[in-house]
């Protein structure tokens, strides 16, 4: 299908970007998932203000015990970025499976966040490895700590003025890793997991489990308290409820969260 | 609403009032009449509607036109030159890389957006180039040997 009738403007600023979103237009980054959503008339903005003209919103660099991932970074960028790939590998790892290399030659990690599908890859990566987001918006800028960033299904913390400007990775994220399990090459995960193994504990996060990504806090207890893998793996899919669905039964996708947690904390273990 | 944009395809700038809702892939057939870019799919899921944008394998039909003002597309039309086939087109043709031939246009844009830069790449790059183009015919072992000898040829030349 056609998309419906809109009107497009390119900022050229990031100043025009937040005053073209307080005036109620819809942010378009890589367009990997809106686009589609538009094609499919699920999503019918009247006004979209393009985002991929702004430099300074592209780009890795370090910014103390944190990196500083523009928010229009691809996720070929971060997937193959020297620095992420080794101070915070799950998101690097998340990144590198997303869709297909076409997909990942233009969506973004702001993008993936700010769209927060509840089979995304990115919003969970960046659970698990503790990270945040910076937004910003005419009135000022603000953190948002990973754990808040998202609420339900598409739907983020962000107010309707505010755009994502940067991701923060904690450099302390070595020893971490992501595993997902889907049926094409292409395909959405049915079930991720994020493993980071931190100088704090143990953190896991879950998408495909719920309408957001989740802490499997009943995996993270057990090792935390130095319980063995077999006993966390037990209680990963505690306090989750998934649907049943066209990828499989709540059950299913129970034991797959335990599969693949198991998976990413023994890759983990082994950076 | 409509915007003048301008876009270099295959070398040559076209300038034209579009749309701003039109597609590129749209731009494509009916505007500039290029009919071997592809639609495939209305999910974003086929690959037949792979184009350059400024080098890089993209989406046709997953980028307003629009996006594209300004920049330099590719397309499968550009491919053979003064009537020679390019590489990737011949050897396509030697080990059988088709059959219908309805994604070949985006296996090759697709492949082309790795081995222009890698042509050492392995077969598991090849493969990882083309994981988001679907074919229902070949099997894709064809499509494979097919990048691999245009790679190696390209390497050589
Ligand atoms: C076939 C296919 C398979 C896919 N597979 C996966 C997968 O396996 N895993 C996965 O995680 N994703 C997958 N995706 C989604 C894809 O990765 C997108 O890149 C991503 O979801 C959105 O990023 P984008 O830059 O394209 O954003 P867009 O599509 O441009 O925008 C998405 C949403 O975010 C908003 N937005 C964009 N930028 C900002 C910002 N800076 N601040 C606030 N809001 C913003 C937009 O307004 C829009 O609502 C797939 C997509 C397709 C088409
Ligand atoms: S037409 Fe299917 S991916 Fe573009
Ligand atoms: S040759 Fe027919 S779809 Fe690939």
């Amino acid at each position: 299908m056609i998309p419906s009738a809109l009107s497009y403007t390119k900022a050229g600023t990031l100043d025009e970007a937040l005053a073209a979103v307080a005036a109620g237009a819809r942010p378009l980054a890589g367009g990997q998932s809106l686009v589609p959503m538009m094609r499919l008339r699920l999503a019918a903005p009247e006004g979209l203000v393009d985002l991929g003209g702004l430099a300074e919103l592209v780009g890795i660099c370090e910014d103390g015990d944190e990196l500083a991932v523009g928010a229009m970074t691809t996720h070929r960028s971060v997937a193959a970025d020297p620095q992420i790939l080794a101070s915070c590998h799950v998101v690097a790892q998340a990144a590198s499976g997303v869709g297909s290399l076409v997909i990942r030659n233009r969506g973004t990690i702001g993008g993936s966040l700010g769209h927060a599908d509840p089979h995304a890859d990115l919003p969970a990566a960046l659970l698990a490895a503790g990270g945040a987001v910076i937004v910003r918006s005419s009135r000022g800028e603000r953190r948002i700590e990973a754990d808040d960033l998202v609420t339900s299904y598409l739907t983020t913390s962000l107010a309707s003025d505010e755009l994502i400007t940067q991701v923060r990775l904690p450099k302390g994220a070595a020893r971490s890793a992501y595993a997902k399990f889907h049926r094409r090459a292409i395909d959405w995960s049915i079930v991720g997991v994020g493993v980071t193994i931190g100088s704090a504990g143990t953190r896991v996060a879950v998408t495909g489990v719920g309408d957001r990504p989740l802490r499997a806090t009943g995996f993270e207890d057990v090792i935390n308290a130095g319980g063995s893998l077999d006993e966390a793996v037990a209680q990963a899919g505690t306090g989750m409820s998934p649907l049943d669905d066209l990828d499989g039964s709540a059950e299913y996708k129970l034991h797959l969260v335990g599969v693949l947690a198991r998976q990413a904390y023994t890759e983990a273990s082994g950076r | 609403m409509s915007q003048t944009i301008t876009v270099t395809v295959n070398g040559t700038a076209h300038t034209a009032e579009v749309e701003q809702r039109q597609l590129l892939v749209h731009f494509l057939r009916e505007t500039l009449n290029l009919t071997g870019t592809h639609v495939g799919c209305d999910t974003s899921t086929c690959g037949c509607c792979t184009v350059h944008l400024n080098g890089e394998a993209i989406l046709s039909c997953s980028l307003l036109a629009v996006q594209a003002d300004g920049c330099a597309v590719r397309t499968v039309e550009g491919l053979q030159q003064d009537g020679v086939l390019h590489p990737i087109q011949q050897a396509f043709h030697e080990n059988h890389g088709l059959q219908c031939g309805f994604c070949t246009p985006g296996m090759m844009m697709a492949a082309l957006g790795v081995i222009e830069q890698h042509p050492d790449a392995s077969d598991e790059e090849v493969r990882e180039a083309l994981e988001g183009n679907l074919c229902r015919c070949t099997g894709y072992q064809n499509i494979v040997a097919a990048v691999r000898s245009a790679a190696d040829e390209m390497a050589r030349s």
